[in-house]
């Protein structure tokens, strides 16, 4: 199917179903029962899930596969994120040339930043990275804010005001970002008995674009292009010496992926147009990679579900609060249930970032591979029940090596 | 004129004089092995060929073309391709991924952005490189992982993968360090068919006397970074400047 072997297009299969089908899995307690609060099935965090999850698929093609870990991928997003709110301030709210150009302004920039930052590798293209990354936040921050020169609107943030040209802009149009004319924020809600489920068009317009680019990186993965990246993160000298000019194939990958990144950066202007320089900050940047290496770097799948994953705890594991937590040990007595809630009252709310912590350390420690890995691991306990253990041939399957722990 | 001239080549660092004045000139379709004790230089020479490193003066012309300058990618591509001490392999892909990519590096060159094409697709670089396994006797291993494989299949594989470019000039740089008796035997056995079976010039580094008498045309000896002979290799063996050479004066 679409050129893909069977194995991917199923997995391609899954993730169509899964992200069509987000607003039901993402919901599964009914709306006023005290577990809703673990509900995820709300626009805003099932835009975000899918935003970061094109980052991360894009970050991924450069990391996972040519091993170059870049510390600098948010300001690719950021830029996309102005540009964005650019094409809305002086043309139009559609968002179809809102994304295009972020797509376009964040390969140039990453073009140049590429260029430089690839004449080293290792831990010196990593602090290259970053350090064009913090130079761009503080460009945006308050560089290319004075009065004269506005590019960013620095502090506050870059947005569309009334007084903005939009020179296509049509009073029968929405004065939100919309797709001829269908508005980002619509969103349809069906009440099925105490279930609610919501269908926003923003979702869903990003849930295509993910589809697209999920299949896009399986062909990059599958292709030569993608063999000789693998080659690059494998053995570089190998490379040189069998003729193949290593540059060229590293800032290609880096471009796809800054495009990648600009593309995911225009989309969640295009969700809110809105564009901060807190977006290109050096703690977006590591976001991404953490969201890589949770998932499992070098896989397909791993990146997306790093991205859901961190995306969940941040949104809901930092809503639980004390008044949350009484009410779950309320059944213990008194004391002992005060014991508790202190116990575990660093782990959420605020707290959060402590729980991502451990379980980051836990998957890394005991799963190098990532989710992705668990995963197979599970998959292989249920298969190793069913099938006789002759079956394994050492020579014919030999262990996947893993990716990160190297 | 040979394949392979080197003039009048000196290579300096800082205070030690590692190459001077070289000459050398490996002819077509032969093996031409460059001997000497440590430290006389073969590696330099063998680095200055391959564009590693760049010679203070002299020159280095293949096939009538300089290589001075050219980068090991470029180099390559002109028809040298060199097989290295410790075996440089892609240990991370799979031994047949590891058999295309030289094939695709000699069909599309340098770059080629093919990255929405299929590897599935390339009937005719699979073909090809299934065949250069089937000759290398490698053909049941194609699905392991480069990496998981003995040292004497990773040296057959690096070899495999130069010759899969059908290179004009192929370099092997000590093929046999640290190997033990029965892969030694077995590379030279591969050496000796791939000289008889193909039109190919083979320059080889290297220690060991067994393998360079069992397969050099043509032997150079280097000692402190000069030429000391070059000769037929039964005329090397009784030559009292390579036994000093090698042995010191006492010899």
């Amino acid at each position: 199917m679409l050129g893909l072997n069977k194995k991917d297009a199923t997995l391609l299969i899954v993730v169509a179903a899964l992200t069509l089908c987000a607003p039901f899995i993402l919901n599964p307690f009914p709306t006023g029962s005290a577990m809703a609060q673990f509900n995820a099935g709300y626009p805003d965090l099932m835009q975000r899930f899918i935003i970061f999850g094109i980052f991360a698929i894009g970050f991924n093609i450069l990391f996972g596969l040519t091993g170059y870990l870049s510390f600098g991928h948010a300001a690719f997003l950021g830029v996309g994120s102005y540009s964005a709110v650019w094409i809305f301030k002086l043309f139009t709210y559609n968002v179809i040339p809102a994304i295009t150009l972020s797509v376009v302004v964040a390969a140039i920039f990453s073009l140049f930043i590429g260029f430089v930052s690839l004449r080293r590798s290792g831990i010196y293209f990593s602090i290259l990275t970053l350090a064009f990354a913090q130079m761009s936040f503080a460009l945006a921050y308050s560089v290319l804010s004075n009065p004269k020169f506005n590019l960013t609107n620095g502090e506050t943030g870059l947005q569309v005001y009334a007084d903005d040209p939009q020179w296509f802009h049509r009073d029968s149009l929405p004065d939100l970002p919309h797709l001829f004319g269908l508005s980002m924020r619509s969103t349809y809600s069906l009440e099925l008995g105490a279930w609610r489920f919501d269908f926003n068009a923003g979702y869903y317009l990003c849930a295509v674009i993910l589809m697209i680019v999920f299949y896009l990186a399986i062909r990059i993965f599958r292709s030569p292009f993608g063999m000789m990246l693998r080659a690059v993160k494998s053995n570089q000298q190998r490379m040189n010496y069998t003729g193949l000019n290593t540059r060229p194939y590293t800032l290609a990958a880096f471009v796809i992926s800054g495009m990648y990144a600009g593309l995911a950066g225009g989309l969640m202007a295009a969700m809110d147009p809105l564009a901060g320089a807190e977006r290109m900050q050096w703690t977006a940047s590591g976001e991404v990679v953490l969201m890589t290496i949770l998932g499992g770097t070098g896989t397909l799948i791993g990146p997306v579900l790093g991205a859901g994953f961190i995306k969940y705890f941040e949104n809901i594991f930092s809503k639980i609060n004390d008044t949350v937590l009484h009410n779950w040990f309320a059944f213990l007595p008194d004391g002992i249930e005060d014991f508790v809630v202190f116990i575990v009252h660093p782990f959420i709310g605020k707290g959060w970032h402590l729980t991502l912590g451990l379980l980051f350390m836990l998957v890394v420690i005991f799963l190098p591979g990532g989710l992705v890995e668990g995963g197979q691991r599970i998959g292989r306990l249920l298969k190793g029940k069913k099938k006789a253990p002759d079956s394994e041939d050492p020579e014919h399957h030999p262990k996947e090596t893993p990716h990160v722990a190297e | 004129m040979g394949i392979l001239d080197v003039k009048n080549v000196n290579k300096n660092f800082g205070g030690l004089k590692a190459l001077s004045n070289v000459n050398l000139s490996v002819r077509e379709n032969t093996v031409h092995a460059i001997i000497g004790p440590n430290g006389a230089g073969k590696s330099t020479l063998l680095n200055c060929l391959v564009g590693k490193l760049i010679p203070d003066t002299g020159s280095v012309m293949f096939d009538g073309k300089s290589v001075l300058g050219r980068s090991p990618y470029e180099i390559n591509q002109m028809g040298i391709s060199r097989v290295f001490q410790t075996p440089e392999i892609f240990g991370d892909l799979t031994v047949m991924e590891n058999m295309m990519i030289p094939i695709f590096a000699r069909r599309d060159g340098a770059f080629r952005m093919h990255a929405y094409e299929s590897v599935a697709n390339e009937s005719g670089i699979i073909e090809r490189a299934e065949q250069v396994l089937e000759d290398m006797n490698m053909a049941d291993k194609r699905h392991m992982h480069a990496a998981a494989m003995s040292r004497g299949d990773k040296r057959r594989l690096e070899i495999g993968m130069c010759l899969s470019q059908e290179p004009r000039l192929l370099l092997l740089d000590e093929p046999t360090a640290g190997m033990a008796r029965a892969d030694t035997n077995n590379t030279i056995d591969l050496l000796k068919q791939i000289k008889e079976e193909r039109d190919i010039t083979i320059a080889i580094i290297e220690h060991d006397m067994h393998v360079v008498f069992s397969l050099a045309d043509r032997i150079t000896v280097l000692a402190q970074g000069t030429p000391l002979v070059e000769d037929d290799p039964q005329n090397i063996k009784g030559n009292p400047k390579v036994r000093e050479a090698y042995l010191g004066e006492s010899a």
